[in-house]
Formats: structure tokens, sequence, C-alpha cells
């Protein structure tokens, strides 16, 4: 259940905080230079930001811990679910369906 | 499936962590697992709003007018930081060392506490520009959204005290094991949210 | 004119109405019987140890079932005055500011603080004891939410005489709401009510769904478990997702409120759709929050009194589910008229009518689970059977609402009133009644009067047809909600008095029940089984009223209906007495603090109300301290002794 327990050196948190600042600092970077168009740079940082819960959720919360049935997970992709859905339907709604600039 | 809260889960088992093994600690956090899953649906409220309302500057200061690089990357770089160490926090706790536990704790809200005065100093410094809350839709809702944030760092600040202070007076054992793996998740968790006020607020803001 | 004058300061004490008044002296008058009664009967520390601190999910769920009826009170009186007003044309019985403060607390009342905690009596009293546990899975939080939600409709039914009562509908729309067009505290009552009891909801949210997944007697797996859990488990889902869309639309309104931050006013760019739009992320599935449960006990109820299974076990608990997550989907149907466009408004279009699926999957089921039944109309499956045609048609005007240019012509018209009324009161208010005449017997130990009951419950769904059915035909012929007074010449004069008429004939039914309640009370027939309606699953094994710690032996769960099974192989000779030992039973123990940090949540509430900061502060401290105290609690649970399982047990017949 937690192989990372008995080991003297936190490989996992090592790795995840390497991950965690190598992503911050690309998307920093790549907002700076202007490696791309507007709408492109903000998909490809919200892709790193998406990474990085994967790197929080696996590596520092221990999500796959758990005695019995992980229901936690569950409810956790619903939240992520509905989170996208307020997001971006509250977008889509008060934009007038995408005809108003934003 | 449980029977009781009582139910002693397996008291000696070395491969369960310690958090894990009364039921009564199991049922504590996989509910703190669901208010995490709440509380994302609340900060992506935030974030709805703040999208919607973000052009809506009414002629005052704008994004790009008010962020200032090197500030938030050090909030960032800083709560980063913090969430490894609150990790290391965890991994100490894992192995029984108490010592160590509770150092990594102080650390983490020592660099917390660095994060929330670079946040109020950057508050200060746009409200002292006219930035305020008052001005327009667009800095309501950025206040709002990254001061929410902060009220949950600084609530996580105090928390972590309360568990430092129970840990020196009963030590490490099932309860405040839970406490210290529980607060981890908390923490975690206000650095996801941070990562997206990074992108969407200030990276987005500075990018156009 | 009552309440308060627009552009002059608010006086503290609501005046100048003789209604109010009267009211004034009619809580006086009832404060000081309560006081009287309980200090004359020496009741003081009765009420303290056995029920405000008690943390037991039964008790709590009998506290939210008597607040809730005296919610449904409150909001009654206030749909009689509004009926009252509208029976003749040119009608000046309310004034008109009175008239839309009325409206504003029918709403919120009805919905917040009458359907809500009617939800959670049921989810309390019921779901420990139908998936076989000693109690919900934070017991000490069960009560947090219980004084939450108390707490918060105290405060929101305070403003009726200190400050004045919000006057801008149940849904508080900017930027009517905002403090140019709407001062003084009204509207600060009705945010800030809301938010407190909001925080309790997601609590209890949380609490059911983990009791629900994480607590069930050994041997009930999922599919095992009955449809009334499952229905809980569906809305609590639904609960922790929504409500935060809540939490944060009356905060941002707040925020402009008191501190002059531009989210929803008209000017610095705010956009006041943007509360229309948060708003309903939360309202629309705020609807299924609460009318799943009373699916749930519309299952337990129909199974139960028709001796079947139910029909379609597995399609019950699917359709809950999909109704679940569709409702997360439907939110924009509420302002069609904002004009979106015809891509949002299609979308949500097809989305609305989609939950109609899975919905009449669930009302065949129900016709089929009577089909061949051996039916007994008690008073459960009375309210039961009339909830079926009442939702049907709900159902019907539901998919009218939901095609949106149709929208255009019935939006906020008296056609939506009757339906959304024939959806809420057909689903949710006689599902409820259902499970209150249903678990009575298990809350009190005695049934309730079938006699009265049946003349309550005719009159009440007479009442209902004759009260709902005129307003669609009113909301065709133009006649638009809240309206306060209308000519004589609309021709809406006779449907407006037949409406009226079925108000006070629901009026009448309200007055029935209670007195039936207390007829019952002294000369009800007594439970002594246990077992009074030849039940199916968990709770009917226990005695009536269950011994606090419920379950002496946990019980082991081998199938579907798991009583059911218990007392077929019993009557088979196949299964011999319980024969394992007792042994100590873990017990959370009571706690004042429950009371006291929610007491400080209405502390702290009132002084944001008025904007005096520092008693808000107090609050503030009050609550971060009682936080801290149970943060380093110790001594917060104990065992019951076997002698005293023994004890009890033998003296309930049972051992």
């Amino acid at each position: 259940m937690n192989t990372n327990a008995n080991r003297a050196f936190p490989w996992k948190h090592v790795t995840g905080f390497v991950l965690s600042i190598a992503l911050t600092l690309l998307a920093l970077w790549m907002v700076q230079a202007h490696v791309m168009g507007f709408t492109a740079l903000i998909s490809v940082t919200l892709l790193f930001a998406a990474l990085q819960i994967l790197v929080q959720l696996f590596l520092f919360m221990h999500i796959t811990d758990s005695p019995g049935p992980r229901y936690h997970v569950i409810a956790l992709a619903l939240g992520l679910l509905f989170t996208f859905t307020i997001v971006a339907g509250s977008i889509w709604i008060m934009t007038f369906g995408g005809n108003q600039a934003y | 499936m449980a029977i009781g809260h009582d139910a002693v889960l397996s008291e000696d088992d070395e491969t369960t962590p310690l958090e894990y093994r009364h039921e009564n600690d199991v049922l504590r956090i996989y509910g703190f697992w669901l208010f995490i899953a709440t509380d994302l649906v609340l900060f992506g409220t935030l974030f709805a709003t703040y999208v919607v309302l973000r052009a809506n500057t009414a002629g005052g200061p704008s994004e790009s007018q008010l962020f200032e690089v090197p500030i938030f990357t050090a909030e960032t770089l800083i709560l980063l930081t913090s969430s490894f160490t609150c990790g290391l926090a965890t991994f100490q706790m894992h192995r029984k060392k108490h010592g160590w536990l509770s150092f990594w704790l102080v650390v983490t809200v020592l660099l917390g506490a660095t994060f929330i005065g670079l946040e109020l100093s950057e508050f200060i410094t746009y409200a002292t520009h006219g930035a305020t809350m008052q001005r327009s839709a667009f800095l309501s809702a950025f206040f709002t959204l990254v001061g929410t944030h902060g009220i949950h760092v600084s609530m996580g600040i105090l928390w972590m005290l309360s568990i430092l202070y129970q840990l020196w007076r009963t030590g490490l054992n099932s309860t405040t094991a839970r406490k210290v793996f529980v607060v981890g998740l908390y923490w975690h968790f206000l650095d996801v949210v941070w990562v997206f006020i990074f992108t969407v607020v200030y990276l987005t803001g500075v990018a156009h | 004119m009552p309440g308060y004058d627009r552009h002059h300061p608010t006086p503290f004490f609501v005046s100048g109405d003789p209604m109010i008044y009267a009211s004034d002296v009619l809580i006086a008058l009832t404060l000081v019987g309560v006081v009287f009664v309980l200090t004359y009967f020496r009741r003081w520390r009765w009420l303290w140890e056995e029920w405000i601190t008690t943390v037991d999910h039964k008790k709590i769920g009998i506290m939210y079932l008597l607040a809730a009826l005296a919610m449904m009170f409150r909001g009654g009186v206030d749909s009689e005055l509004m009926r009252t007003q509208l029976a003749f044309p040119n009608n000046h019985f309310l004034g008109a500011e009175h008239y839309d403060q009325i409206f504003t607390t029918h709403g919120t009342i009805m919905i917040l603080f009458m359907a809500m905690p009617l939800i959670f009596a049921m989810m309390n009293i019921a779901v420990p004891l139908q998936i076989g546990a000693r109690d919900v899975a934070f017991p000490y939080l069960n009560a947090i939410s219980f004084w939450l939600f108390f707490f918060g409709a105290m405060l929101f039914n305070l403003s009726f005489v200190i400050g004045g009562s919000p006057d801008a509908g149940w849904v508080s729309y900017p930027p009517l709401t905002e403090t140019p067009f709407d001062p003084g505290p009204g509207e600060n009552f009705y945010l800030l009510a809301l938010q407190i009891s909001g925080i309790g909801s997601i609590a209890t949210g949380i609490n059911f769904l983990v009791t629900i997944l994480k607590m069930r007697a050994p041997g009930m797996t999922l599919m095992r478990m009955p449809l009334f859990p499952w229905s809980v488990l569906s809305a609590s889902v639904l609960i922790i997702f929504a409500f935060p869309a809540l939490t944060i639309a009356l905060a941002l309104l707040l925020l402009d409120r008191l501190a002059g931050a531009h989210f929803f006013t008209m000017l610095q760019g705010g956009n006041p759709m943007m509360y229309v739009n948060l708003f309903w992320v939360w309202g629309h599935p705020e609807v299924y929050i609460v009318v799943l449960p009373a699916f749930g006990i519309f299952s337990e109820v129909f199974a139960t009194f028709s001796r079947k299974r139910v029909f379609g076990y597995t399609s019950m608990v699917a359709s809950l589910m999909t109704i679940a997550v569709i409702s997360y989907f439907v939110w924009a149907h509420h302002f069609f008229t904002m004009g979106a466009g015809p891509g949002v408004n299609s979308f949500f279009a097809i989305a609305s009518m989609c939950v109609g699926i899975p919905t009449g999957v669930k009302v065949f089921n129900w016709l089929f689970t009577m089909f061949k039944g051996r039916i007994r109309t008690s008073l459960p499956m009375l309210w039961a059977i009339g909830f079926i045609p009442n939702f049907a048609i709900g159902g019907a005007t539901g998919i009218m609402l939901a095609a949106a240019p149709g929208d255009y012509q019935y939006h906020n018209s008296y056609f939506l009133i009757a339906h959304f009324h024939q959806v809420l009161i057909g689903g949710v208010v006689y599902g409820m009644l259902a499970g209150m005449y249903y678990w009575w017997p298990k809350m009190f130990g005695f049934i309730l009067d079938e006699r009265i009951g049946r003349w309550a419950f005719w009159l009440f769904n007479i009442g209902f047809y004759v009260c709902f059915m005129p307003q669609y035909q009113l909301g065709f012929m133009g006649m638009t909600r809240r309206v306060y007074i209308y000519p004589a010449d609309m021709g809406w004069s006779t449907l407006n008095l037949i409406s009226t008429v079925g108000a006070y004939l629901m009026g009448i039914a309200f007055v029935l029940i209670v007195v039936e309640i207390l007829y019952s009370a002294v000369w009800g027939v007594r439970d002594t089984t246990g077992d009074p309606w030849d039940g199916r699953t968990l709770e009917w094994s226990l005695p009536s009223p269950a011994p606090h710690y419920n379950f002496a032996h946990v019980p082991v769960v081998t199938e579907r209906d798991a009583w059911w099974g218990q007392k077929e192989a019993r009557k088979k000779g196949e299964i011999q007495k319980e024969t394992r030992p007792f042994q100590p039973i873990h017990m959370p123990r009571n706690s004042g603090r429950p009371f006291i940090m929610s007491l400080c949540f209405f502390i702290g509430g009132f002084g944001l109300v008025f904007e005096w900061y520092p008693l808000a502060l107090v609050g503030l401290v009050g609550i971060l301290t009682s936080l801290l105290m149970r943060s380093v609690e110790r001594d917060t649970d104990y065992y019951i002794p076997v002698e005293e399982i023994q004890h009890i047990e033998s003296n309930l017949g049972r051992a």
C-alpha cells in the first residue's frame, strides 16, 4: 500500500517537487517568450497545470492509499467533472454562446 | 466494510500506514477527501466568476498593468516548496520520525507565512495604486478568488500550529498521524488551486 | 405601509402594520409559554442533556422534523396570506411591500427551511437503521449541521420582527438586491441565513456519503442496499457538488452589499446575470436534492405496502444516479429568456428533457411494483399513490417548460408557479409525508391515527388540485408571477378565487395533521412489535423506538430486503435465535459545542446583517475557539458496558 514508507530517501517527493518546479518555470518561460499564439499558449499552460494536479495527487497526496474501495477517487473525478462544467458552462452561457468576445 | 467507529483494522501491521489503522481515522480521511471535492467546486465557481468578469475593468487597471512577474513567480515557488516540505512531513510521519515530522511542519508553516506576507504586500501595493475591490468587477473577482485562497492558506497555518501543539503534547499516534495526513491533503490541494491561479489569473494576465 | 421605507433609515424593530404587531405579541407569548412550561415541569436539564447536546441521529432526525413542521406552518401562513390577497381583484388585504416580503419568505422558507430539513429528518431517522449502522459516520458533525440549520432558520425568521424581511423573491436576483435598490438589512438576513444553513447542508452531504459508503452492515453490498439509502447517496452527491455554487453566489452578493464590490452591479463592469447563472448552478440540482430522497421513500413504501420486492431494482439505482448527474447539466433552463442564443438554449433544453427519461423509468417501476401486489392503502401508501398522477402532470408541464421557445411564453407566469408547486408539493411534500407516516412509529413508538389521516390526505389532495390547476390556466391568460393586484376586467377573478379555496383546503389539511399527531400521541395505537407495516428493511427488525445504540448485534446481511428475508427464513424455521454474546458498544459522547458554535454563527451573522463588525468578530472568534477546542479534545467517546445492553434489551423483550 505504501511502498515509500520505509525508504530513507523520499524519492517520490523529490521527483514531484522537481516536476512541479519544472512545469511552472516552463509555463512561465513560454508565456514570457510568447512562443506561440495566445489561445495555444493558454491551452498549453492549462495542460501543464492539469499535469501538476496529477503530480500532487499521486506523488504527494497518496491518492491510491485506501483500505477498501477507492470511492474517494470517484468523488474527486466527479468533482473535477462538475468543476469543469461550471467553468466551461458559465463561460459559454455568459458569452451568449460564444458570440460575445472576451 | 465497516462495523463501527472503534474497529481496529490493523494495530501493529507495519504495512498499513499509521493513519489508516483505526476505522475512525479511515472515515475521517475519507470525509476529508469529500470535503476537498466540495472545496474544488467552490474554487471552480470562483474561477468561473473571474473568467467571466476579468475583461470588465471599467476603465480601471487591467491584469497586465497590475501583475508583476517576479512577485507572482516568487509566491508560486514558495508555495510549491511548502507543498514539498509538507509532503516530507508526511513521509517522516510514516517513518515515525517525530522530530523530523515536526521540523518539516514548522518549515511548511514558515513558508506558508512568507507566502501570505508576499500576497498581502501585493494586495496593498495594488490598493495604493487605486486598484481596490471596489474599483471594477475584474478587481472584485480577482481579490475574491486570490483572497479566498489566501484565507484557506491562513487557516491551514493555524491548523498546522494546532497539530504541532498536539504532536508535542501527545506524541505520534494514530490520531495525530491522521491529523498530519489530513492537513497535508489540505495543503497539497491548496497548492493545486494556486497552480491554477498562477495559470488562469497571472500567466493569462501577462500573456496578452 | 409595513416594514421599512426604502428612502429612510430602517427602524430596528419592524413597525407600522397591525398584523406584524399581532405576530410580535404571539411570538412573545409563545416564548413566555415555552419558558414557563420548561421551568414549571423542571425540564431545562432534560432539554439540554437529552436534546440540545445529543449526537444521536434519531433524535437529530426528530428535531429536524419538528423544526420543518414549524417552518411549514410559517411558510404555509405566508401562502394563505398571499392567496387571500389574490382572491379578489383590486384587493388591498396586504400592502404591496408586505406582499413582496411574504412571497419572498414563503419561497425561501419552503425550499431551504422546510424541504431541506424534512429530507434531513428522513435521512437521519432511516438511513443508519436501514444500513445496519449504529450512527452516522460523524455524529458530532451531524449535530453541528442541525444546529447550523436551526440558527440559520432563526436568523431568517428574526427578520420578521427585527430589521425587516427580505423582499426580492426567494431567488434574490440583483441588481434589485444591490444596496442602492434594496437598502436595509432584509436582504442581508437572507444572504447570511442561507449561508449558515448551507454550511450545515454541505456537512450533512459529506456525512451521509461517508456513512452510506463506509458503514453498511457486513454483507450489505451496495446492490443489496435498500433504495432509500441509494436515493440519499445520490442526493448527497448533489449536495456536496451543488451547494458550493450557492455559497459563492451568496458570498459575492454579500460582498457587493457590504464591501462595495462590483460582481453583480450595473456599474463598474458588474454583471447581474452572473448571479443568476451561479444561483441556478445550485438551484437546479437543489430541486433534485429534495426530490430524490422522496423517490427513495416512495420505493420503500410501494414495496412494503404491495408486499412485493420493488420492481426493477437495478434500473431504479441506475436512474437515481443518472438523474443526479444529468441534473447538473440543465441549469440554464431557468433563464432561457436571457437569450444566450440557440446553441446554449438547445443544449440545456435537450439536457432538461433527458431528465424525464430516468424519471419515467422510476414511475413505471413503481406502477409495476404495485401490479399484482397485495396492496394495503395505509396512510404512507395513500400519499405515495396520490403522488403518481400529481408527478405525472408536473413532469409533463416540466417538459413543456423545458422546450426553450415555449418557455419564452410561460416564463415567470402562473403556469410556471403551478408547475413547480406540482412537482415540489406533489413530489417532495407527498414523499416526506409518506415517509413521516411510515417511520413515525419507529421514531415515537405509536402509529398516527388512520381516520384523521385519511381526512387530511383527501382534503390536501383535493385542495391541491383545486389550488393549482386554475393557475396553469391563469398562466396562459397572462397572469405573471409575483403580481400583487389585478383589475377586475382581466377575466382572472373566478380562477383566482377557486385557487384560493384550494389553498384554504390544504391549510385545513395541515391543521388536521397537527391534530392527528396530538390525538395519536395520547390515543394512538402503540407499536409493540417494532414492525407495524410488515416491513422489508432492517429498521423494522428493531424495537420502536430503537435503543440509542440501534443494533445490539450488528446484523449480517445476505440479500436485498434483509429483514423480509429473515422473516421468511424464520417462518420456515431456518433461522435460530441470536446466539452471539453482547459486546461493549462504542458510542460518541454528547456535546454542547455544536449548539454553542452554531450560536456563534448566529451572533456573527446577526452582526454582519447590521454591519456591526465588532459583534461579527465576536461570533468569528467564538467559532474558531470552538473548532480549536474540538481539535484538542480527547474524550470524545465511550463504551456501553455489556450489562447495560443486556438490561436495555431485556426491558425491550429482546434478550
